[in-house]
């Protein structure tokens, strides 16, 4: 379904990816795990026509994205739930909503998948009036999660959902994440740096080392890894 | 007390125009972080275009109520055209190098339009017919307020509502709010950022073009000149009331317009500069982001 082929990025003259080569199929969920600063994110906002690659190339669906416009990636069903959640903070809950579902003209349809979230994220339709900046951080990242389904995406891209919240918020954030997987058949790729918690959730893993792929297997085989144990895992 | 009255409704008349104005910087600030210093001029090119057009129509002999609104649109055509140009000229280009250059190139384009209306025109002031005629209802309350005025109020009052609207409940409205807040976050969301600018810059331009029609029908001239200072003053009033924010520019705006016109009023026409920059200063001391403006605060 996405395919990135020997994909290098530079900011200024310094590398962030070299020869970055990952494939996912439809429906699957992988995860990218590494350290601070190994390029995951930057990987992330290739695929999103952020950070268009020098080199290399990006398809999806067979047809190549490489340099093309963040908007029209997104209206191929390519979403991105950034890392920090990025909430627009002075827009209501609703309002940040509708943004995430800016391409599309279907009212009623929206409506329906406005209720579909607030049916996941309850706390959510409780705040819908309630500026975006205003929420807590679990309650931010439900938004950001739910703003990325509004636009019925085929492909959603999550950096680092679990970060800065409480065990029991990722437990349930990680629920929903397998629901809608199964539900909608919708592709995860999922960026972590909680190795162990990503691994668990995904059938494939890639790791990242200073912006080169440096492994890729099926995540029972690299939880079993000695050398992804010792560096990832803290075991 | 009619005295003051005059004094009250003329300042308010005086930031209705600057607001109209103001408008601009503060939602082109609000959206790429840039003082466009050639906003100035698009209300001048707005002021100069009106000018063209009554002088044209006027030899048609058609009546002048529907010159103003002829010549009206056509200005904030004219101007929104400008606007949208100079911002795919000048900022565009520079939209991911360091600030300080894409505002030396507003300066330029400022500098630059300032000169080419001076050469294709003239620099002589040239009179500008008021050509809102003088109400009888209004006649009773001529000491106080003018037609022109009343104009001028109503005028921006529709102004201000309608931009509202759009920018509250629009979807182009949300986009732009969107964008002002996090870019690259609208980008992922499917946002067109660079068509949100233009638009931005369009509807700036417009609003720019308003005033300056109604100023120069007040005021009765123009040069190539009138939008650097009438730009100078609603940047000021933008910064009164917290750049980037619209209400923040509106009652900056206001503000602005009453100072000056006490000032001139009870105090002495020569003070008026030096009483609104007071005000200016006074503000930036005990709130540096102006009166409705934000301090940047995000949770992380």
């Amino acid at each position: 379904m996405l395919k990135l082929k020997n994909v290098q990025t530079f900011y200024g003259n310094i590398q962030a990816l070299k020869d970055v080569t990952i494939e996912i199929s439809e429906g699957e969920i992988i995860t990218l795990i590494g350290a601070n600063g190994a390029g995951k994110t930057t990987t992330l906002m290739a695929v999103c026509g952020i950070v268009p690659p020098r080199s290399g190339e990006i398809s999806f669906m067979g047809e190549p994205i490489t340099g093309m416009e963040p908007d029209k990636i997104v209206s191929l069903g390519i979403c991105q739930v950034p890392e920090g959640r990025r909430i627009f903070p002075y827009l209501s809950v609703a309002e940040n909503l509708d943004m995430g579902a800016f391409l599309r003209n279907d009212r009623a349809e929206i409506k329906k998948d406005m209720e579909y979230v607030f049916d996941l994220f309850p706390i959510l339709a409780e705040r819908r009036h309630q500026a975006g900046g205003t929420l807590s951080g679990g309650e931010q990242q439900m938004l950001a999660i739910s703003r990325a389904l509004m636009a019925r995406p085929r492909l959603l891209l999550l950096d680092e959902p679990s970060l800065g919240l409480a065990p029991l918020i990722v437990k349930q954030i990680f629920e929903i994440l397998i629901k809608i997987n199964a539900e909608n058949n919708t592709t995860i790729f999922l960026v972590e740096q909680n190795a162990n918690l990503a691994l668990k959730v995904a059938a494939r893993g890639y790791v990242m080392e200073n912006g080169r792929i440096t492994l890729t297997d099926l995540s029972e085989n690299l939880l079993a890894n000695e050398e992804v144990k010792k560096a990832y895992l803290g075991f | 007390m009619d005295y003051f009255l005059e004094l009250f409704l003329g300042g308010l008349t005086r930031g209705s125009i600057y607001a109209l104005i103001a408008l601009g910087y503060t939602m082109v600030y609000g959206i790429i972080g840039l003082i466009n210093f050639a906003h100035g001029e698009i209300y001048m090119i707005g002021a100069f275009t009106a000018l063209i057009v009554i002088s044209v129509l006027t030899l048609m002999g058609m009546n002048t109520l529907a010159i103003l609104v002829i010549a009206g649109v056509i200005a904030v055509i004219y101007s929104s055209a400008y606007g949208y140009t100079v911002e795919k000229i000048a900022y565009k280009p520079l939209r991911n190098a360091p600030r300080l250059s894409a505002l030396i190139s507003a300066i330029g384009m400022s500098l630059f339009l300032q000169n080419y209306v001076l050469l294709a025109q003239t620099s002589d002031f040239l009179p500008f017919p008021c050509l809102i005629p003088d109400f009888e209802f209004m006649e009773p309350y001529a000491h106080i307020i003018g037609s022109t005025e009343i104009v001028i109020l109503i005028t921006t009052a529709v102004v201000m509502v309608l931009l509202t609207i759009m920018i509250k409940f629009t979807k182009i409205g949300k986009a732009m709010r969107a964008t002002s807040q996090d870019k690259t976050m609208a980008m992922l969301v499917g946002i067109n950022v660079n068509r949100v600018i233009s638009v931005t810059f369009i509807v700036g331009s417009a609003t720019a073009a308003i005033g300056g029609v109604l100023i120069a029908s007040h005021v009765g001239m123009i040069n190539f000149y009138v939008g650097f200072i009438a730009g100078i003053k609603a940047f000021v009033a933008a910064v009164l009331g917290g750049i980037g924010s619209i209400p923040g520019a509106v009652l900056g705006s206001f503000i602005l317009g009453w100072t000056e016109s006490f000032a001139t009023g009870y105090v002495s026409s020569d003070y008026e500069d030096v009483f609104a920059f007071l005000f200016l200063v006074l503000i930036l001391i005990f709130r540096p982001a102006g009166i409705l403006g934000r301090s940047e605060k995000y949770k992380i």
